[in-house]
C-alpha cells in the first residue's frame, strides 16, 4: 500500500474538527444543522475508508499490518499500524461514530463545540488502537481524557461537575504510573517500538527493595503500573467507581462513546502489553485478577439490581462485563483471548445500543427514573422489541453476540481455574435477573403514569440508528466466525510467544 | 588578549550602555510619556535584535578574564530564552503601564538591567562574577516589584521582596566563602579540579548546601518559596509576568551551572539535594495552589510546582537531564507568557479582577479567548497531546535514566494532584456559573501572544520546532 491509510483514518475527523472550528460561525439554526451535517459526513467518510483497512487487512499475517514509520520528538517514533487484535477495534470506532453523532441531533447546546469534543475523540481513540510507539500510544491514550472530560462537563446532567473532575483525575493518576513504567522500559529495552518491545524479554529476576523481595522483578512492578492505567480505564473493582457517576451525567451520546469505545482501551492494552511484554508477571497476577473479575461480576450485578437510574444499572453492567473480559484475557488461552476480545467488541453494540435505547426514552420523558416507567410496550412497541433485543444479549441470550463472548471466556477460564469459571456463572444468572427486572419495570406492566399516556414511539431516524447495531448483534451471535477468524491467528500467535516465554523464565528459574 | 575578552562580552556591554544611554535620554528630556514609550519599544527591540545577535553567534566554547566569564551554548541558548522571554513581557506590559500611568522610562531600563544581570549569571565561570550578575538582576528586581509606589501591596511586595533576597543572597555567599576556604579558589574550574581530586572535605560540602540554599530561594523552589506568592500578588501585573519567565530561566541556569560546572564530578553529594528541593516543590506547589482564589497566587505557586519539575532535570545529573531542564524551561516560558498576556487583561470597567470565579463561563461571551486559555491550562497540566505534555516526558526520563524511579513516580503524582487547579479555571470557563464579570478589551497584541502561545503548545508537538535539538546541543556543552 503506497498510501497511509491508518493516518488518513486517525487523523480525518480532526480535519473535520478544524474545519468546523475555523470556518463554521454564528450560533443560529442553519450554523448548528451545517455543524451536525459535518460531523456526519466527516465520521461517515471516516468509516468508508477504515473499510480499505479491513479489505487490505490479511487475517493470516500475524505480524502487524500497513505499516507506517518517521521520526518524530526526541528519539520517538511515529508509528503505526494494526495486527489482529487491534484492526476490530478500530473498524468499532469507526462504525460506532457516525451513529454516535446521529443519536446527537437533539443537541442545541453549543452545537459547534460539541461536534467538535467528538471529532477529535474519533482520533485520539482510533490512534490509540493504531499507535506502535509506547509514547505515541500514551499520547492518545491520555489525550482523550480531554474531550471527554469536556463532553461530560459541558453537556452532561446535573452533577456533570464532580463526575467529571472524578474522571479525569482517577484516569489521570493511572496512567501516570504507567507513564513512569513506559520510561522505565525505553530504559531498559532502549526502544519505544512496541514491535521491539513485543520481542524483547524484560527481566524477571526477583528483586529487593527496601527489604521487600519482589518475585518477578522489573516485569511485576511494570505489570503493576500498566495495570493501575488499564484497571482504572476497564474499569475493574474497586476502581471502578468513576464509572457509573461519569455515565450518569454524561450525554447519551458520551455514554455511548465511554461504553462502547473508550473501555475497551483497558482491554486492548491488557492484551498489548501486559500480557505479551510481562508474561511472568501477568502469570504470577493471574489469581488476583480472577479475584478482582470475579467479585466485579457478582458484586456489580448485585449492586445493578438496586439501582433505581437506568443509566446507572447499565454502568453496574458494563463494570460486570468488563470482568468477563479481564477473566478471559489472564485465562490466557485460545478461547478466553478470543472470548474476551468478542465480549468487547459485542459489548461495544449491545450497551451502545442500550444506552441510546435510554436516550431514547429520556429524551422524551426528561428523566432516567426506572420508577417514572412501566407499560411503554403499550405506546412504543418498536422501541419495547428493539431495547427487548438488546436486553437479551446483555443477558447472553444465544443467538446474539453478548453469548459467544460470555460462553467463550467462561470456557477459557474453566481450562485456567474452575472456581472462577464457577462464580463466573453465577454473575450470568444475576445479569439476567437485573436486565430482565429493569425490563419489567420499565416496558411491561399497565401503563397508569399520566405523563406516559403522550409518548410517541421511535421515529426514522431512531430507528436508523439502531438498525446496524442489531444486525450485528444477531449476525455475530449467529456467525461468530466473522470476527473470530480475524482474531484468532492474532491471538494464537501471542499466545505461543507467551507461553513460550513463560516455559524459559520457569527453566530459568529451576536451573 | 583584552580584545578577545571584550568581544566575547560585547552583547552584554552592549546591553549595559543601551541601559545606560535610555537612562540619561529619560532624565534630559522633557516630555516624559512619549519618551517612556520611545525607551520601552527600543528597548523591546534591543533585546529581540541582542538575542538574535546571541543565537546567531558562532558554536564553540569561548571565555574570557580567565575564565570567569563563559559563553558556550548552554549560556547562549538561556541568553536568548532569557531575552527573548523578557521582550515579550515588556511589550505586553506596554498597555497596562499606560492604562495605569505607570509609563515610566525606569521600567524597561530596569528591566534591561536585570536581563544583562542574568546574562552574567548564566554565563559565569567564577562564584563573584556569579554574584554581581545575580545582585543586577536582584536588585533591579527589587525596584520593579515596588514599581507601583501608591500602591500598598506592590510596595509590600517590593520589600518583602528584598528583605528575604538580601537573607538568600547571604546565604549564597556564605556558602561561595565556605568553597573559596575550604578549595582556595573562586574559578568554578579550580573547584572542579579539587572536587575531581576526591578532596571533598566537610567544610566545602556545607559550603556547597548553603550554595543550594541561596539558589532555591532565587528559583522559588520550596522549602525557600515563601516569598512567591506574596510577591507574585503584590506585584504590578506585568511584573509579575517578568517575574515568571526571565529570572526562572537565569536563576535555574545558574543553578545548573554551579552544579555541572564546578560540582560535576560529584554528582551524589547534590542529587539528594536537588531532589529534595524537587520532591517539596512539585507537591508544595501542586497542593497549596489548591485553596487559591486569586490568579497571580495560584500561578505562583504553578511557578513553584513547575520550577520541582525544571529540578528533577537537573537533579538527573546528566546531559539528558540538562537537556530536559532546557526543554522544559522553553516550554514553561512559552505558556507562561501566553497566560500572562491573558491575565494583563482580566478586568472589569478598567479595574483589574484577578479573583478566578470572574472566568465564570466566559466561553460563553469570548470562545476564542477561553479557547486559547484552556489549551494553556491543559498545557499546565502536562496533558498530552500538548507541548507541557513532552516537557515533563523530558523531566521524567532523565529522571528514571539517572535511576530516580522514585523521583519520578512522586513527580507524577503531583502533577496529578496539580491538574486538579488547572482544570477548574477550565471548569469556571466553560461549565461554571455565568460571573459576567470580566469586560475588558483585548488589545490586539495581547491576544496575538495569547494565540500564538496555545497554538505552539499545540503545533509543536510535530517536532517541537527545533528546540529539542537545540537544546540537546546546549546540555552537551555544559555535561561532557
Amino acid at each position: 500500500m503506497d498510501y497511509p491509510i491508518l493516518s488518513i483514518v486517525t487523523f480525518l475527523p480532526l480535519i473535520g474538527a478544524f474545519v468546523l472550528l475555523v470556518f463554521l460561525r454564528g450560533e443560529d439554526e442553519a450554523a448548528r444543522q451545517n455543524a451536525k451535517l459535518l460531523a456526519l459526513a466527516t465520521t461517515g467518510a471516516t468509516f468508508l475508508i477504515s473499510l480499505a483497512i479491513l479489505n487490505e487487512f490479511d487475517a493470516a499475517d500475524t505480524g502487524f499490518q500497513m505499516v507506517e514509520e518517521h521520526g518524530w520528538l526526541g528519539g520517538l517514533t511515529y508509528k503505526m499500524g494494526v495486527d489482529g487484535i487491534s484492526v476490530l477495534f478500530v473498524m468499532l470506532t469507526t462504525f460506532l461514530m457516525p451513529i454516535v453523532i446521529g443519536a446527537s441531533w437533539h443537541v442545541e447546546h453549543r452545537v459547534k463545540e460539541y461536534m467538535i469534543a467528538f471529532l477529535v475523540l474519533e482520533t485520539l481513540m482510533i490512534g490509540v488502537f493504531c499507535a506502535l510507539d509506547l509514547i505515541l500510544f500514551y499520547f492518545f491514550f491520555e489525550a482523550g481524557l480531554i474531550p471527554m472530560f469536556l463532553i461530560v462537563g459541558i453537556w452532561g446532567g446535573k452533577d456533570r461537575i464532580y463526575a467529571s473532575f472524578k474522571f479525569f483525575l482517577y484516569t489521570l493518576l493511572g496512567s501516570l504510573l504507567m507513564l513512569v513504567a513506559m520510561i522505565a522500559m525505553y530504559r531498559e529495552a532502549g526502544t519505544t517500538d512496541i514491535e521491539a518491545l513485543l520481542i524483547h524479554k524484560f527481566s524477571s529476576e526477583t528483586v529487593a527493595i527496601f527489604g521487600w523481595q519482589i518475585v518477578g522483578g522489573m516485569q511485576t512492578l511494570m505489570w503493576l503500573a500498566f495495570f493501575a492505567s488499564f484497571a482504572v480505564k476497564m474499569p475493574m473493582w474497586p476502581v471502578h467507581t468513576w464509572l457509573p457517576d461519569a455515565h450518569v451525567q454524561a450525554p447519551t451520546a458520551g455514554s455511548v462513546v465511554l461504553a462502547a469505545i473508550l473501555l475497551k482501551m483497558g482491554g486492548y492494552g491488557f492484551l498489548r502489553f501486559s500480557l505479551p511484554m510481562f508474561p511472568v508477571a501477568s502469570d504470577l497476577m493471574a489469581n488476583f485478577v480472577f479475584t478482582l473479575s470475579v467479585i466485579a461480576i457478582i458484586y456489580t450485578s448485585l449492586v445493578a439490581l438496586m439501582q433505581e437510574d437506568m443509566k446507572k444499572l447499565i454502568a453496574y453492567s458494563s463494570v460486570a462485563h468488563m470482568g468477563f473480559v479481564t477473566m478471559g484475557i489472564f485465562a490466557a488461552n485460545q478461547q478466553g483471548v478470543d472470548g474476551a476480545i468478542f465480549q468487547m467488541l459485542s459489548h461495544g453494540f449491545i450497551s451502545g445500543a442500550l444506552f441510546l435505547s435510554v436516550g431514547v426514552i429520556y429524551d422524551r420523558m426528561h428523566t432516567r427514573d426506572i420508577e417514572a416507567y412501566g407499560g411503554l410496550v403499550i405506546r412504543m412497541p418498536a422501541f419495547a422489541l428493539i431495547f427487548m433485543l438488546f436486553t437479551m444479549g446483555n443477558v447472553g441470550l444465544p443467538g446474539t453476540s453478548g453469548f459467544v463472548g460470555e460462553f467463550l471466556t467462561m470456557a477459557g477460564a474453566f481450562q485456567a481455574n474452575t472456581w472462577v469459571a464457577f462464580f463466573a456463572a453465577t454473575g450470568v444468572i444475576l445479569s439476567a435477573a437485573y436486565a430482565l427486572w429493569l425490563y419489567r419495570r420499565v416496558v411491561f406492566g399497565d401503563l397508569i403514569k399520566e405523563s406516559l399516556r403522550q409518548i410517541s414511539d421511535m421515529d426514522r431516524r431512531e430507528k436508523l440508528l439502531f438498525a446496524p447495531l442489531i444486525v450485528f448483534t444477531i449476525v455475530l451471535g449467529l456467525y461468530p466466525a466473522l470476527v473470530l477468524d480475524q482474531i484468532g491467528p492474532s491471538v494464537s500467535a501471542l499466545l505461543e510467544g507467551y507461553n513460550t516465554a513463560l516455559a524459559e523464565s520457569q527453566l530459568a528459574q529451576n536451573q | 588578549m583584552f580584545e578577545a575578552d571584550f568581544s566575547t562580552v560585547l552583547p552584554e556591554v552592549v546591553l549595559a550602555v543601551f541601559a545606560m544611554a535610555t537612562l540619561m535620554m529619560g532624565a534630559y528630556t522633557r516630555n516624559h510619556d512619549a519618551t517612556s514609550r520611545l525607551v520601552l519599544w527600543a528597548s523591546v527591540a534591543a533585546m529581540l535584535l541582542v538575542g538574535a545577535w546571541i543565537g546567531l553567534a558562532p558554536e564553540g566554547t569561548r571565555t574570557a578574564f580567565d575564565g570567569t566569564f563563559i559563553s558556550d551554548g548552554f549560556a547562549r541558548f538561556c541568553k536568548v530564552m532569557i531575552l527573548w522571554g523578557g521582550a515579550c513581557v515588556l511589550a505586553l506590559s506596554a498597555n497596562y503601564l499606560e492604562k495605569h500611568k505607570l509609563m515610566k522610562f525606569e521600567f524597561p531600563v530596569l528591566i534591561i538591567l536585570a536581563s544583562v544581570g542574568m546574562m552574567i549569571m548564566v554565563s559565569a565561570g567564577d562564584l563573584m562574577v556569579l554574584y554581581m550578575g545575580l545582585e543586577l538582576q536582584s536588585l533591579s528586581l527589587y525596584v520593579i516589584a515596588a514599581f507601583r509606589r501608591d500602591s500598598l501591596r506592590s510596595t509590600e511586595a517590593g520589600l518583602k521582596y528584598f528583605v528575604l533576597g538580601a537573607l538568600s543572597s547571604g546565604l549564597l555567599l556564605y556558602g561561595a566563602s565556605l568553597t573559596y576556604g575550604y578549595t582556595g579558589t573562586t574559578q568554578f574550574e579550580g573547584i572542579a579540579q579539587i572536587v575531581r581530586m576526591g578532596d571533598m572535605s566537610f567544610g566545602l560540602l556545607v559550603g556547597l548546601v548553603f550554595l543550594c540554599a541561596g539558589m532555591a530561594f532565587k528559583v522559588s523552589a520550596a522549602p525557600f518559596h515563601m516569598w512567591t506568592p506574596d510577591v507574585y500578588e503584590g506585584a504590578p501585573t506585568p511584573v509579575t509576568a517578568f517575574f515568571a519567565t526571565a529570572p526562572k530561566v537565569a536563576a535555574a541556569a545558574m543553578f545548573a551551572r554551579v552544579v555541572y560546572d564546578a560540582f560535576g564530578d560529584t554528582v551524589s553529594d547534590w542529587q539528594q539535594i536537588l531532589a529534595l528541593l524537587s520532591v517539596a516543590s512539585m507537591f508544595l506547589g501542586a497542593i497549596a495552589a489548591i485553596g487559591q482564589r486569586n490568579i497571580k497566587r495560584l500561578m505562583a505557586y504553578s511557578s513553584i510546582s513547575h520550577m520541582g519539575f525544571a529540578l528533577m532535570g537537573l537533579a538527573a545529573g546528566t546531559a539528558a537531564g540538562a537537556e530536559a531542564l532546557l526543554v522544559y524551561l522553553a516550554i514553561y516560558v512559552t505558556m507562561n507568557i501566553g497566560v500572562f498576556a491573558f491575565i494583563l487583561n482580566m478586568e472589569k470597567d478598567g479595574t483589574a479582577i484577578m479573583e478566578i470565579d470572574a472566568l465564570g463561563l466566559y466561553s460563553k461571551r469570548e470562545p476564542g479567548r477561553a479557547m486559547a486559555l484552556a489549551v494553556l491550562m491543559f498545557s499546565l497540566a502536562g496533558i498530552p497531546p500538548l507541548l507541557g505534555f513532552f516537557g515533563k516526558f523530558y523531566v521524567l526520563t532523565a529522571a528514571v535514566d539517572a535511576g530516580l524511579v522514585w523521583l519520578a513516580v512522586a513527580g507524577v503524582i503531583a502533577s496529578a494532584i496539580g491538574a486538579f487547579y488547572y482544570l477548574r479555571i477550565i471548569y469556571l470557563m466553560y461549565f461554571g456559573e455565568d460571573a459576567e464579570t470580566l469586560n475588558g478589551d483585548m488589545p490586539i497584541l495581547h491576544w496575538g501572544f495569547l494565540a500564538a502561545s496555545a497554538v505552539i503548545m499545540v503545533a509543536g508537538v510535530v517536532n517541537m520546532f527545533g528546540v529539542a535539538g537545540l537544546a540537546e546541543a546546549a546540555a552537551a556543552t555544559l555535561v561532557n
